[in-house]
């Protein structure tokens, strides 16, 4: 059944597919597996790291974190498989830990000393791009076998396009993340924190560990997505991923999820990745409009969607006031 | 709309070899526009593609290297001809090369070189900064022709590569000269202002009568430093000699002043070279040397400078 609640999300799938048609009739190219694989390819650490950010709007918070932990990710990777003989998957281990424990204590930070996650997790954006430089300024190449064998796991489609691990990753990511938001207590959790902290104590949600566990999801994909794009770069770069946080938000939005928390979909962040990667592919492929209007047409969408979102609101809320009169009068 | 690329397509699948050479499409990915120097690289691109009749598709990554990969794997998506990439790192660049090279498409490499093996690029055009410090030291070499002169010099940023090669160029130009001396040296961090702080410094440690050339490691650091002689006293060009690299507009103009002596282009025409490459490797496959070294002109007073000057303006320097 179709609900209000569906609508947005709605209205993301139909934008992607009306923008993915307009694309096509302009350049026959686009139709090529080889866009179909970039998209999935050159977007992956940005849908692994906007899986993280859904859960933390769903609950009405902000990570502004994750481009730094990101960079912090890859830098930390470079410089260990560097400078020690550790296999890359301990690496990949050891640093999980790290970015998720990282996650937790910003959660911990924002529940119990009930701080905005706006200004802990503004520091937590500094900590860790700090951490970075720390570790090397200069862009740290990496070079290990184990990298190149998986780099080398990709499926060559018959006209070109392959689909890479790291791909995958970011579609495997966000089936589990729609199993955990939408099939899980913890996800249900989320949801009531959303709808107001004091409604969801009340209903015997426990807000710290939910709290704590959103942030830690938040930090440890942003430490997977750390993962992929140092396997989508081959190198670490404490300068990378600058803002990366703004355009997992944005790509949340415009998947539907409703800033202030309570309603939207993981599936729709999906939409919101796919729909901002087509636009910088139609960029590219025109070649001659300037890549700033990316920016542009991402800002008109966004506004388009927070416009769409208040309109939604504002109807429900209407109709529902017109059923309790209704309902009151006498009949 | 649905003709012409009917149209196109007939003529692409029934004339191969005609069509590559008459339209010829080219993918370039800029790093940005973070200098002027760079935005007259984009100019400069954008004309020669032009004159060529190359349709020539840009993207500008806006400094991030994922975006350059995006723009690298879009234009191999809709098989271009070639590809033109100014790398904003040096790192990470195989899996997409590789990408490239599967597809057959040549990439050319300008400004700046990567780690990737040099198999998986046609060939780099870049310019070496290390042959610029030697012209410029070699201009005062002739122009001094043994008489004594004490040299300040204004470095660029400290650690950088062309700071570095810049100076160890003039060094070894003015080496086994013993009239030649640098007798200050000093970061003036490239820019104009920190070029005339350094250099007031200079003349107030040195005295201006003590100091007959100055040496800047680039043109921003010397037209600071033209202040600066100014505000002194002095007469820059005649009293203090002044040597600097780039070739930018104000450059062209201080010379043409008489204001400043000699600069040595880095030239923006990065893709002038690079397209001729390209298109003699798509014609009949002849392969370019792996490095394209581009001319580090030198421009002294014997040059027009005003009109060189009114040529560059519009470049976007």
């Amino acid at each position: 059944m179709i609900r209000s609640t569906h609508l947005p999300l709605l209205i993301t799938l139909a934008t992607f597919l009306l923008a993915y048609a307009l694309c096509a009739s302009a350049y026959p190219a686009m139709l090529s597996t080889r866009v179909i694989s970039n998209l999935l390819t050159d977007n992956a650490f940005l849908g692994i790291a906007a899986v993280g950010m859904t859960f933390v709007i769903l609950s009405g918070g902000i990570d502004l974190s994750i481009g730094s932990v990101i960079a912090f990710t890859g830098v930390f990777l470079a410089v260990i498989l560097r400078d020690t003989s550790i296999h890359p998957l301990m690496a990949f281990a050891i640093v999980l830990v790290i970015t998720t424990v990282f996650g937790a204590a910003m959660g911990a930070l924002i529940h119990y000393l009930e701080m905005p996650p706006f200004i802990v997790t503004l520091a937590g954006m500094f900590l860790a791009r700090g951490a970075a430089y720390v570790l090397s300024t200069e862009s740290v190449p990496i070079t290990h076998e184990f990298y190149d064998f998986l780099q080398g796991l990709y499926w060559k489609a018959p006209s070109g396009g392959r689909f890479r691990l790291i791909g995958g990753i970011m579609v495997l990511t966000f089936l589990v993340g729609i199993l955990v938001a939408h099939r899980s207590r913890f996800g249900q959790n989320v949801y009531a924190l959303g709808g107001g902290a004091q409604t969801a104590r009340l209903m015997g949600v426990p807000l710290a560990r939910t709290t704590i566990g959103i942030y830690a999801i938040s930090g440890g994909l942003a430490g997977l997505a750390g993962i992929v794009f140092s396997l989508y770069t081959s190198a670490g770069y404490s300068l990378a991923t600058v803002g990366v946080e703004l355009d997992a938000i944005a790509a949340v939005v415009i998947g539907g999820t409703l800033l202030t928390g309570g309603y939207g979909f993981v599936a729709g962040t999906f939409f919101g990745i796919l729909i901002m990667g087509l636009i910088q592919t139609y960029i590219v492929f025109d070649g001659t409009l300037s890549s700033w209007w990316t920016k542009i047409v991402i800002g008109g969408l966004l506004f388009a969607f927070i416009l769409l979102q208040k309109g939604l609101t504002w109807a429900t809320q209407a109709r529902r006031r017109r059923t309790v009169i209704g309902s009151a009068a006498p009949s | 709309m649905f003709t012409k690329q009917a149209l196109l397509a007939s003529v692409v699948a029934f004339a191969p070899v005609t069509a590559m050479a008459a339209d010829m499409t080219i993918g370039f990915s800029q790093i940005g526009s973070e200098s002027g120097w760079r935005a007259a690289e984009t100019t400069v691109t954008k004309q020669e593609a032009e004159s060529r009749g190359i349709d020539l598709k840009f993207a500008d990554a806006q400094q991030k290297q994922e975006n350059q990969i995006k723009a690298i794997r879009s234009f191999i998506a809709q098989g271009v001809d070639g590809i033109l990439i100014a790398p904003v790192v040096a790192t990470g660049w195989d899996e997409v090369l590789e990408e490239a090279q599967d597809a057959e498409i040549p990439v050319v490499l300008l400004d700046r070189t990567v780690d990737a093996d040099e198999s998986l690029y046609l060939t780099a055009v870049t310019s070496d900064l290390v042959h610029e410090g030697s012209v410029a030291g070699q201009w005062l070499v002739d122009e001094m022709a043994g008489e004594d002169c004490p040299i300040v010099e204004l470095q660029g940023t400290t650690g950088s590569s062309p700071a570095i090669d810049r100076k160890t160029g003039f060094e070894q130009a003015i080496e086994g000269n013993d009239n030649l001396e640098i007798i200050r040296s000093q970061t003036g961090d490239f820019t104009r202002s920190q070029g005339k702080v350094v250099m007031e410094s200079f003349l107030k440690a040195e005295g201006g009568e003590n100091i007959c050339a100055l040496y800047a490691h680039n043109d921003d650091m010397a037209v600071g430093a033209i202040q600066a002689i100014k505000e002194a006293g002095l007469k820059p060009g005649e009293d203090i000699l002044i040597v600097a690299i780039d070739a930018v507009p104000d450059a062209h103009q201080a010379i043409a002043n008489g204001e400043m002596n000699a600069t040595i282009e880095l030239t923006p025409n990065m893709a002038g070279p690079a397209l001729d490459a390209l298109e003699a490797y798509l014609a009949d496959g002849t392969t370019p040397p792996k490095w394209i070294q581009t001319e580090s002109k030198l421009f002294t007073a014997e040059d027009d400078n005003q009109a060189i000057y009114e040529i560059k303006k519009d470049l976007g320097y």
